[in-house]
Order: structure tokens, then C-alpha cells, then sequence
């Protein structure tokens, strides 16, 4: 008994959708595609180049050290702020006005613009007016980002966990407060000590948000721009030069729009890639783990 | 281990949870909670347990003071109508959590684990994880986990009404039987009077943060103590109509008067309220000195195979209890007998003044 009315006339309803997705993602990634496989040398003037363009930036000496400058940062901020995060969160007010004064104090870095960010600590590590940096001076450190990668990097660090751990701190608070208080009670019956509580109940029930909150960071990192291209520029040398900007200074600065549009699409193919792996490990990880039981 | 409650308060943000309770606890012995939300089931338990401190008032366990002590020095445990076990632990693990945190051996908890395990019925479970199971297995992993350990006081706070009806019979009545053979007190919230019923041991009606009456869970429902007690027992609720005592004669209004039974001479005269179980009116004449009561329906509650039938006399509303399913219209009229000689008495007050004798067994409702 098939009895279906087949009409598709239903396609309409996904229409509107279907162009808001083609103008704002579709178009723009096929001229990019289309940008990657040519040599354009004149608004009349291009021929096709193959993969050419691919062949040159996997290749590329600066590019792949950009590379892993970029995943070494994303491994170090994701290292420090997803722990920094839920620590913070655990030692949060639970309730009254302590927990929201807290909360807008804390929110406050996340409502900063991104290049505001990097003014704002261009000037607080500046020697001569910076808060910090003429602090670490009297101190007597030999600090300056302008000359020394090491200090630069861990400036960048700094400034980046201080705008981001907000976030992983506010996912994990609102993982923490959906246990229910009967959780904590049965603990206490059950003798349970702090470390217990953490490993066998808060931490378990915080799987969910800390995946959400992993992979958030890990994008957003992994594209960072603006903070530091405006506190360091990229500098000194190249030893702050991230992904972005040796993309923005290829494709702006130098016209090159052929390899920056391959460089583009295999930068975005690596985003869509770790992600993808990471999650389906995650997934994988937390099937296996049900279907063994854990005993 | 006994446990004693003396006098005790509990306030929270200036309202008083529980007010001036006084409660003895014997070894061995099972005791139900029975109250209506809020009543302070849950807030007693917490008390009893020592997750937190009376705001006045002593609580002894064998006669040593352990108002202040914290749930971590006792031997307590707990569960709850939320199924609360180790989210990331196996069923093995969950019960063997307790003994672990009290450092017994290896082959002690292994005992121990299948035991509880086996007695439960989960044994063939052990390696899955909380979220794998059903409600009802869930919950019996966390009765497991209160179940391994010793405790001196084992407290339920009403952990099966999150189940369905028959699985809630069931796990009522393993329960029953897993008490019998222990020592330890424990103590079990309800708001549902047949579950008191069928748990039996001893009751203590809670109502509004006070202690109403407490003993023999078919001595209270045999002799409550006074209309709030009565209804708090009764499931449907007690009828209770208004009336005068005179000489020797009860009167609901001018029209409707009947000779009183002989106990009841001995009254004063004067403005009584007068209880009678929905299970005691009924749609046929029982004893020639039956009430006849024209009245009208106005719904009919079909619980399984019986029926609360709501109706409405031009004085005052009745409900019966009647076996078997009964689909009358509503706003049709009928006529219902009333016993004239099953009377619980209650003065203005609220307190009893007398109790019907009751023969024979227990009557549900």
C-alpha cells in the first residue's frame, strides 16, 4: 500500500535557504577554486595552471614553517586554557550575586574586538608606558617583543588565554551547574573526597561541553589573525608569522591570487580535517568505552 | 542503632521546614515517611543523615549526641528519586564504590558486589554502564550502592516514583524482604498512603514541617490521631461531614438525623465533624440503619478495577470507593447508603474524639 503523495513542490520551502547558502558559502568558495587553478596576469589575460599552484605552497619553505608555528600554538593555548578553564569554573560561585558579578567580570574579555585586544596589550607590554612592560623591566627581566620571539610568543600566549579561558570557564560552569545537587549529596554519603568527586562525577558530566569547547578553540585558534598582527605583527622576523597572515600578505599584499587561493582551500581542507579526526576520535573513544563497560 | 530526634527545628530563610519534632527510631526497624510535597520529608532525611545540621534541637544515634557531625563521620546511605549513580563507572564499580572509599580488601568487595548484586537481580549487568540501563535497573544499582555497606541508617527518599506501576511493586516488595534479615533503621519517603500500606513497619505522618503521629502503619490508619491525619491516610480521602451530637442522636442538618452508637452517649453535646472512608459509602444497603442519601454525580475516577466516585449531596460532597468500574453520567442522580455506625468523630479542633471498632483485616482506602 503506497499511497505517498509525490509532490515537489517541497523543494520550494528549501529554496530560500539553499540561495542564502550559495551567496554566502558556495560562491564565494567556487571563486576561490576558480582563482586556484589559473594564473591570472590581467583582467582578459589567464590561463588554466593544473595543480601547479597546490604543488607550489605544499612545498613552500615559509608556508610550512607557518605551519607548524600555527599548530604549535593552537597544542599550547589548548593545553593551558581547556585546564585553566575548568578549574576556573569549579571555583565559582555557585549562586546569589557573587555568581553573576562574577560571570559579567569574567565575560568581560570576550566582549573586547579583536584588534582592540591587540592595541590593548601593544600597549600594556610597551616598555616605557606599558603597565607591564615597564613593570618587567623595574623587575629587571630584559623584556621586549619587538626583539625577542621568545618573549613575543609568550605575549601572544598570554593575551590569548586571557581573551579565550572566558569562554571554556563559562561552558564548564554551565556544565557544572546541570549536575544535579543530589550527585554531590550521594558523594558526602558516600565519603567521597574532593579528587573523587571531580574524576567520578564532574569531570564525566562535563564530556559533552568540554568537547564543544576543545573544538571551538581549536578553529578559532587555528585562524587567529588580528590579536597578534596587531600586537606583534608577525614579528620579530617571521617568528610570530601565523597562517592567516602569510595568507593576507600573499593575496593583498602581493596580488598573488593564485597560489594564495590553493594555499586558502588547503588551509581550509587541514581545519576541516582535524576537526573531523578529533571528533569522530572523541565519539569513537566514548562508544568504546559504553560498549566495554569500563569494569 | 537507635536513633533519637528531640525537639527538633529546621529554618531556612526564616521558614520553618520543620517545627518542634520529637521521634524515636528503633534498631532493626523500617519506618515510613508518609506527607504531601513539601510536607518535610525530604528536609527530616537530610537532618536524619547529617547533611546538614538542625537550626535547633538534638539528634542522637544509641544514645550519643551527633547533632553536629558531619555525613562524612556517620554510617549512612542514601537514595534518592533521581537515579544518582558514577556516570563513567560500571554497575560493578558503582556498588563497589562505598567499600572501595572505606579501604576494604579485594576479595571482601567481590563478595560483597556479587552478593548485593545477586540479591538485586542486576547480577547479569555488572559490566554496563549507568545510561545503558533501564529506569528500574538504574535505580537498583543505586539501592546497590546503598545496599553494600553496612550502614546504620539507610534512607529512601521516594525512590520509586520515577518507575512505572508494576516495576514499582515489585522492587516495593524485594525491599520489604531484604529489611527483614538487617539491623539497621531504615526510613523511606512516600506521599502515597497504599504504599505506606504495603510497606507496613511503622508510619509517621508529617504535615507542614510537624509530626502528626507516628507508630504501627495499620495502627494510624485504624486510629488516626485526628482529621489531618485521616486524610493524609486515605487514598481517596476521608469523607468528613459537619454535624451535631445531641442526646443520643447525630444530626447533619434538620432534615437528616439518626440514632448514635452507644460509645457516643458519652460525648458532650454539641458541633462535631464526623469521618466516614470512602470504601464505607456505597450504592447498596449494607444495614437496615443505613443512611439513603439522594445525590448527584459529578465524576467518576477509574483507577484499575475500582472507582472514585465523586458525587455531590445538597449539604456536603461524598466520595466512594467501589469495586469494579462504575460509568455512571454526570449530574445523574442516585441514591447511597451511608454507615451510620463507622463514624470516626472528630471535635472542632480537628482532634479524634472516637473510633469506629473496626473487625477483621485491613480495608484499602
Amino acid at each position: 500500500m503506497n499511497n505517498k503523495v509525490y509532490n515537489n513542490r517541497a523543494w520550494l520551502l528549501v529554496l530560500p535557504m539553499l540561495v542564502l547558502v550559495a551567496f554566502s558559502a558556495i560562491i564565494p568558495l567556487m571563486t576561490v577554486v576558480n582563482y586556484s587553478v589559473q594564473d591570472v596576469l590581467g583582467p582578459n589575460a589567464s590561463f588554466f595552471t593544473g595543480t601547479e599552484w597546490f604543488r607550489t605552497m605544499l612545498n613552500d619553505s615559509a608556508l610550512q614553517a607557518a605551519f607548524g608555528r600555527q599548530i604549535l600554538f593552537s597544542l599550547i593555548i589548548l593545553a593551558i586554557q581547556i585546564p585553566l578553564g575548568i578549574g576556573i569554573a569549579l571555583i565559582m560561585p555557585k549562586q546569589g550575586w557573587q555568581a553573576s558579578a562574577v560571570l559579567i567580570l569574567i565575560t568581560l574579555p570576550l566582549l573586547i574586538p579583536w584588534n582592540v585586544v591587540g592595541s590593548i596589550w601593544q600597549i600594556f607590554t610597551r616598555g616605557d608606558i606599558g603597565l607591564m612592560g615597564w613593570g618587567l623591566r623595574e623587575l629587571g627581566i630584559n623584556y621586549n617583543i619587538t626583539r625577542n620571539a621568545g618573549d613575543a610568543w609568550a605575549t601572544i600566549i598570554l593575551m590569548d588565554v586571557w581573551h579565550w579561558t572566558p569562554l571554556v570557564a563559562m561552558l564548564c560552569y554551565s556544565g557544572l551547574r546541570s549536575i544535579p545537587e543530589a550527585y554531590y549529596q550521594a558523594a558526602r554519603i558516600d565519603r567521597a573526597s574532593k579528587w573523587a568527586v571531580f574524576r567520578y562525577i564532574q569531570l564525566p558530566k562535563l564530556t559533552n561541553v568540554l568537547v564543544i569547547a576543545v573544538l571551538l578553540r581549536f578553529m578559532h585558534s587555528f585562524m587567529i589573525y588580528a590579536e597578534p598582527f596587531v600586537l606583534t605583527g608577525g614579528g620579530p622576523g617571521s617568528s610570530t608569522t601565523f597562517l592567516t597572515q602569510s595568507l593576507a600578505t600573499m593575496a593583498i599584499g602581493q596580488q598573488d591570487l593564485g597560489p594564495s587561493a590553493a594555499f586558502s582551500i588547503i588551509y581550509f581542507l587541514v581545519i576541516l580535517l582535524v576537526s573531523w579526526v578529533f571528533y569522530t576520535t572523541i565519539m569513537h573513544l566514548q562508544k568504546d568505552k559504553n560498549s566495554q563497560g569500563g569494569a | 542503632m537507635s536513633l533519637q530526634l528531640q525537639n527538633i527545628d529546621h529554618i531556612v530563610g526564616g521558614e520553618p521546614h520543620i517545627s518542634g519534632i520529637n521521634l524515636e527510631l528503633e534498631p532493626g526497624s523500617f519506618n515510613v515517611l508518609l506527607g504531601r510535597t513539601l510536607a518535610g520529608k525530604t528536609t527530616l532525611m537530610r537532618l536524619m543523615a547529617g547533611l546538614e545540621p538542625p537550626t535547633r534541637g538534638r539528634i542522637k544515634m544509641d544514645g550519643k549526641d551527633v547533632t553536629g557531625m558531619s555525613v562524612r563521620k556517620r554510617n549512612v546511605s542514601m537514595v534518592y528519586q533521581q537515579f544518582i549513580n558514577y556516570p563513567s563507572l560500571s554497575v560493578y564499580n558503582n556498588i563497589a564504590s562505598p567499600l572501595k572509599l572505606a579501604k576494604a580488601s579485594k576479595q571482601e568487595i567481590d563478595k560483597r558486589v556479587r552478593e548485593t548484586a545477586a540479591m538485586l537481580g542486576i547480577d547479569h549487568l555488572l559490566d554496563r554502564l549507568p545510561l545503558e540501563l533501564s529506569g528500574g535497573q538504574q535505580q537498583r544499582t543505586a539501592m546497590g550502592r546503598a545496599l553494600v555497606k553496612d550502614a546504620d541508617l539507610i534512607l529512601f527518599d521516594e525512590p520509586l516514583v520515577n518507575l512505572d506501576y508494576k516495576l514499582r511493586e515489585a522492587l516495593r516488595d524485594e525491599l520489604r524482604e531484604l529489611f527483614k534479615a538487617r539491623n539497621c533503621i531504615a526510613v523511606y519517603a512516600t506521599t502515597e498512603p497504599n504504599e505506606a500500606l504495603a510497606l507496613g513497619g511503622n508510619t509517621a505522618v508529617l504535615h507542614e514541617g510537624k509530626l502528626l503521629q507516628y507508630g504501627p502503619t495499620e495502627q494510624i490508619y485504624r486510629e488516626p490521631n485526628g482529621i489531618l491525619s485521616a486524610e493524609m491516610f486515605s487514598e481517596p480521602p476521608i469523607n468528613i461531614v459537619p454535624g451535631h451530637l445531641t442526646d443520643n442522636e447525630i444530626t447533619f442538618d434538620q432534615d437528616i438525623h439518626f440514632p448514635c452508637d452507644v460509645a457516643l452517649r458519652n460525648l458532650p453535646a454539641g458541633a462535631y465533624r464526623f469521618g466516614v472512608r470512602a470504601s464505607h459509602v456505597s450504592l447498596q444497603p449494607n444495614a437496615a440503619d443505613d443512611l439513603e442519601l439522594e445525590v448527584e454525580v459529578e465524576v467518576a475516577e477509574i483507577s484499575g478495577s475500582e472507582t472514585f466516585l465523586h458525587v455531590r449531596h445538597s449539604l456536603f460532597p461524598l466520595v466512594l470507593h467501589l469495586l469494579g468500574i462504575h460509568t455512571p453520567k454526570v449530574n445523574q442522580r442516585l441514591k447511597v447508603y451511608f454507615p451510620t455506625h463507622k463514624l470516626f468523630v472528630f471535635d472542632q479542633q480537628g482532634s479524634i474524639v472516637h473510633t469506629p471498632e473496626t473487625r477483621g483485616g485491613i480495608q484499602h482506602g
